[in-house]
This record gives C-alpha cells, sequence and structure tokens, in this order.
C-alpha cells in the first residue's frame, strides 16, 4: 500500500455528522472514477471477444479466460511482426536499466562537484542546467538524431540509452545537488584537510551518505524512462523499440477486427513494472515526483 | 562531464536556432532566409490550430488538475478512514505512461463500445457521449483522461503542504468563528503557495509536452481536431521532411515555455532564499 510520509493524523472521535457524510460520499465516488478505468482494463482483458461485442463494459466476465493474456504477451502484431510484447518488455527493460544507473552516476558527480568544490563558472553551468529542465524536447530532437547518426549511435541501445542520459541529467544534477547542499559543509572541509581528493571524498564519504536520494533518483528515472514514448519512438529504432511504443502499435496499426481483449492486456502488461514500483514503494514514489518538481 | 551536457544542450540549442532561419527541408542546408520559416510558420492554418489547441487544452488541463487535486486533498485532510487506501487510488494513473491511459480511455470512450454503448443498452436510447469522433469535443475528451492521470500528482503535493498547516491555525479559526471555506480561500490557499506553484510548473511542463496522449487516443483527429504544436513539429520533422518550419516551431515552442515559467521560477527561488534567511 503506497504511504505517503506525512505527520500522524490526529483522529477525533465522532458521529457520523451530515457534513461527515458529504466527505466521505464526494470521496467514494472521486475514488470510483479514479478506479473505473482499472476496472475496465482488467474484465476486458479476460473477456472472449464474443462477450466484448455484446458491448457492456462494465459487465464481470461470463466465462474468463487468461487467453488474451497468452496474446498479448506471445503473438500480438507490433506493426509488421507477430511475436507479442514481450520483446518490447525486454527492450524497455535493457533501456530503463543502463540508462537510469548511468543517469544516477552522472547526476551524483555533477550535483556533488557544483556543491563543494564549485568549478569556476558553476553557477551558469548550473542556470544553463536549468534552462535544460525546461526546453521542450522537440528543440534538441533533429540535432540529436543527426549528432547520433554522425557516431553511428543511431537507432542502437547504446544511443537510445545516451538519449535518456541526456534528458535526465538536469533533473538528477539538481536532485543530487540540493541534497548535498543539505549537507554540512564541515564535513567535507574536514575530508579535504585529512588529504582527500575529488574522488576518494566522493566514493568514500558522499556515496555512502546518499542512499535516500539514490532510492528517489532510482524511482523517478525508472518510472520515466519505463514510460517515455517519444524518446524510443526516435532514437531506439526498429530492434529496440520500448513497449509503449509497441504498445501503442499493437493497438492503432492492427487491421481487421480489433481484439480489444488483447489490447487491454497489452497495455496492463505495460504497465506493470512502474505501477508495481509505486504500490511496493509507497512514499519514496511521492518523494521523488515532488522531488522531480525542480526545487529552488 | 558536466560540460559535455551543457554543449548537447546549448549545442543542439543554437543548431536548431540556426536551422530555424534556413530553407532547409530534408537536409540542412547553411544559406540564410532570416524570419521566413516564421512567417510561414504563423500563416501555417495547422500550425494555428495546434497554438489555439494547446492554449485551450493547457487552461482546462492546469485549472481542472488544481481544483480536482485541491478537493482531494482538502477532504483527505479531513481526518478520514482509509486514507492510506484514497490517496493510493488516486495516485496510481501517474505511475502510468500517457500512452497506456489514454488508450484505456479511447476504450471507455469509444461510441461502438463505450459508455454510449452500455447507456444505450440499459435502455436509455437517444443516449450520447460521442465527443472523441467529434471535431468540436474531442479535445475535451483528452484534457479528460490526462487530468484523471495527473490530478493525483497535485494531490500529493497539495496534501504535504496541507500537512503543514499548524492546527493551531485551525483552532484559531474556529474559535473566531470563521466559515471554513473562507479560512480556505483567505489564509490556507495562500499558504499553499509554494506547493501550488510547484503543480503549476509540473504541470505546464506537460502541458507542452503534450504528445503521447494525443497519439494514443485520437493520433490527431478527428480530422485535425486535437492537434498540437509537439506533434506538428514530429511531423514535419520526421513525416514531412520540413526540418526548417520543424525548427522554427520548437524555438517557438521553447520560447513560449520560458515565458510562462521563467518568470515563475525566479519568484518561487527568490521565495525560496528569503524563507532560508
Amino acid at each position: 500500500m503506497a504511504d505517503i510520509a506525512l505527520p500522524p493524523v490526529r483522529r477525533k472521535r465522532g458521529g457520523m455528522t451530515p457534513a461527515r457524510l458529504g466527505v466521505y460520499v464526494f470521496l467514494v465516488t472521486a475514488a470510483l472514477f479514479f478506479l473505473v478505468p482499472l476496472y475496465v482494463m482488467l474484465v476486458t482483458s479476460v473477456k472472449p471477444m464474443a462477450e466484448i461485442r455484446l458491448g457492456n463494459l462494465f459487465a464481470l466476465p461470463l466465462a474468463p479466460t487468461l487467453a488474451p493474456w497468452d496474446s498479448a504477451w506471445r503473438t500480438a502484431c507490433t506493426g509488421l511482426e507477430c511475436e507479442g510484447i514481450r520483446g518490447g518488455f525486454w527492450n524497455s527493460v535493457w533501456i530503463t536499466l543502463p540508462s537510469m544507473v548511468l543517469s544516477i552516476a552522472i547526476g551524483a558527480v555533477n550535483g556533488y562537484a557544483l556543491s563543494f568544490w564549485r568549478p569556476r563558472g558553476a553557477s551558469l553551468l548550473f542556470a544553463l542546467l536549468m534552462m535544460g529542465a525546461f526546453v521542450p524536447a522537440q528543440v534538441m530532437l533533429y540535432p540529436l538524431v543527426r549528432a547520433l547518426a554522425a557516431v553511428e549511435l543511431y537507432s542502437s541501445l547504446p544511443g537510445i540509452v545516451l538519449v535518456h542520459v541526456i534528458f535526465g541529467m538536469p533533473t538528477m544534477t539538481l536532485l543530487f545537488r540540493n541534497y548535498y547542499a543539505a549537507l554540512p559543509q564541515e564535513l567535507f572541509k574536514a575530508a579535504r584537510i585529512d588529504g582527500g581528493g575529488f574522488w576518494r571524498i566522493f566514493f568514500e564519504l558522499m556515496l555512502p551518505m546518499s542512499t535516500p536520494v539514490i532510492v528517489v533518483a532510482a524511482i523517478m528515472q525508472v518510472t520515466n524512462i519505463w514510460n517515455d514514448f517519444l524518446l524510443g519512438l526516435v532514437f531506439a529504432g526498429s530492434d529496440h523499440l520500448p513497449m509503449t511504443v509497441q504498445l501503442n502499435n499493437i493497438i492503432n496499426t492492427t487491421t481487421g477486427e480489433r481484439l480489444y481483449n488483447v489490447n487491454m492486456a497489452a497495455t496492463i502488461l505495460t504497465s506493470l513494472v512502474p505501477l508495481a514500483l509505486y504500490f511496493l514503494s509507497g512514499r519514496w514514489f511521492v518523494r521523488g515526483i515532488a522531488a522531480g518538481a525542480v526545487k529552488g | 562531464m558536466a560540460l559535455t551536457v551543457v554543449v548537447a544542450y546549448v549545442g543542439t540549442l543554437l543548431w536548431t536556432a540556426r536551422v530555424s532561419v534556413s530553407s532547409a527541408r530534408i537536409f540542412p542546408t547553411g544559406d540564410f532566409v532570416g524570419l521566413g520559416q516564421y512567417e510561414r510558420l504563423f500563416r501555417n492554418a495547422r500550425w494555428l490550430l495546434s497554438l489555439e489547441n494547446l492554449a485551450i487544452y493547457g487552461v482546462l488541463f492546469i485549472l481542472a488538475c488544481l481544483v480536482v487535486g485541491f478537493l482531494l486533498a482538502a477532504f483527505i485532510d479531513q481526518k478520514v478512514m482509509g486514507e492510506g487506501v484514497l490517496r493510493t487510488v488516486f495516485l496510481y494513473p501517474y505511475a502510468m505512461s500517457f500512452v497506456a491511459t489514454g488508450l484505456v480511455w479511447q476504450w471507455i470512450l469509444n461510441p461502438e463500445l463505450g459508455i454510449q454503448r452500455v447507456m444505450r443498452r440499459l435502455g436509455f436510447e437517444d443516449f450520447t457521449f460521442d465527443w472523441i469522433v467529434d471535431q468540436d469535443n474531442a479535445l475535451y475528451t483528452i484534457v479528460l483522461a490526462t487530468v484523471w492521470q495527473a490530478s493525483g500528482l497535485v494531490m500529493a503535493l497539495l496534501l504535504s503542504g496541507l500537512r503543514g498547516i499548524d492546527e493551531e491555525l485551525w483552532k484559531a479559526a474556529r474559535i473566531d468563528g470563521i466559515p471554513t471555506w473562507r479560512v480556505y480561500a483567505s489564509i490556507v490557499l495562500p499558504m499553499l503557495w509554494p506547493a501550488l506553484s510547484t503543480a503549476f510548473m509540473l504541470l505546464a511542463v506537460m502541458v507542452v509536452k503534450l504528445f503521447d496522449a494525443v497519439v494514443a487516443m485520437t493520433q490527431g483527429g478527428p480530422g485535425t481536431a486535437t492537434e498540437v504544436p509537439a506533434k506538428f513539429i514530429m511531423d514535419y520533422l520526421f513525416g514531412r521532411a520540413n526540418i526548417g518550419l520543424a525548427s522554427a516551431a520548437s524555438i517557438v515552442l521553447l520560447v513560449t515555455v520560458l515565458a510562462v515559467v521563467a518568470p515563475l521560477y525566479y519568484a518561487r527561488t527568490k521565495a525560496v532564499q528569503r524563507g532560508l534567511k
């Protein structure tokens, strides 16, 4: 259960007044609205097509079947090929893992350098990076395509990973800079006096203290990169298309009858990783997205 | 290392700016045509339409997310039972991709099989809810789906803001007999300013990025009813091979973002610095 880190609520004993009832009616109605799509997705994904044609979106399945799930995973057509979404799943894994690790590593070193070493031009550098957080991706897309093509990384796994690392840089740097800025400067000075160099202080002092921020960064990056569509579409190339792009292909390029049950199973499969992360990490997830909110 | 990134950011930006004042079509060219691409851009009906769509979408999306998010946060803050469950339910859509949520909503709103069909089967023969295939209303269905996805985020941000407000304030207001809504309007909302501005900035960035959800839900249609700038740029970059025009469009988009976000960001940073002193 996701549990947001908040001060404990002091509960007040009291009867059910009309106002209280109103509060609950509102909240339950809202909760139903938020749950409807998930419910529709789930029941549709286990209905045979015959039941779907009957046209009751909200009805429970009369003859539940896992065939649509099997089909979504192994045989659905993602464009020209019909091997299901499992290829996309592994593509997404192989894109997300290295992108996440690299962007966190680089963000941590950048943040560390910016808060403790303050190289010349650090504030200008930082201002530029900040701007980078707001630059629409479209401004960078085509030049990056040309640049990657020039070094023969376009449409390759290293290429898409590099692009994710570049786009993740501003928020990752910012996250780590803010975290390190809150640490006492004396700690760093003491380590300097003891003769610690740039890397030694980083690895032996800063990194061991960075676990909380690394967790937040990892959640942020896994969610962002896994859910990415635009960059995967442009940079990944047909051999490495992430799951989101394949999902869109399954649903929007099918000819003949639309297999809604397979589509919905594929949609759930695509959302499984970020949803699992959300349910398992709970309050960390909220911290992650709040930290992504580009704080001053 | 940071230098490489700045080269990647500033370099690509300058490159795009340079291409936007050339006559480049499929390949970049070195000539200089002044603001010709920008003139063509603002004579392009599809671009103007996509800007208009983005403006309508942006206003509705941000307003709806802030209102829904605030209501959810305010109601959850009334010491209710099952708070953890409710928070989980309101926020889970945010963990999903815009592609996935777009597809689900496309399916629910589909008049052949979705809500319209269900209502007609229940006996409401004339019930009509075909916005997603209707030129005039399709844009609102994208608002609906993206608000469903993102308002939980606003709820989470505002809820932590509300929890930061001193319990004493509520007691004092109760003793003074100030009605609850007035306390919210005059005291609580101003105190939530940092959380609200954070939410606003996040939502504004989402508005400019709007692409995945449109592709998944309507592919810009019916007709051109749900065209948005990000999609216009993608089409001209990779579909219609007109990188000069697309570059001009992305520079316009960038300037718009900076014009909206920079002052707010500056004000926030100043406020945060003052708070620290």
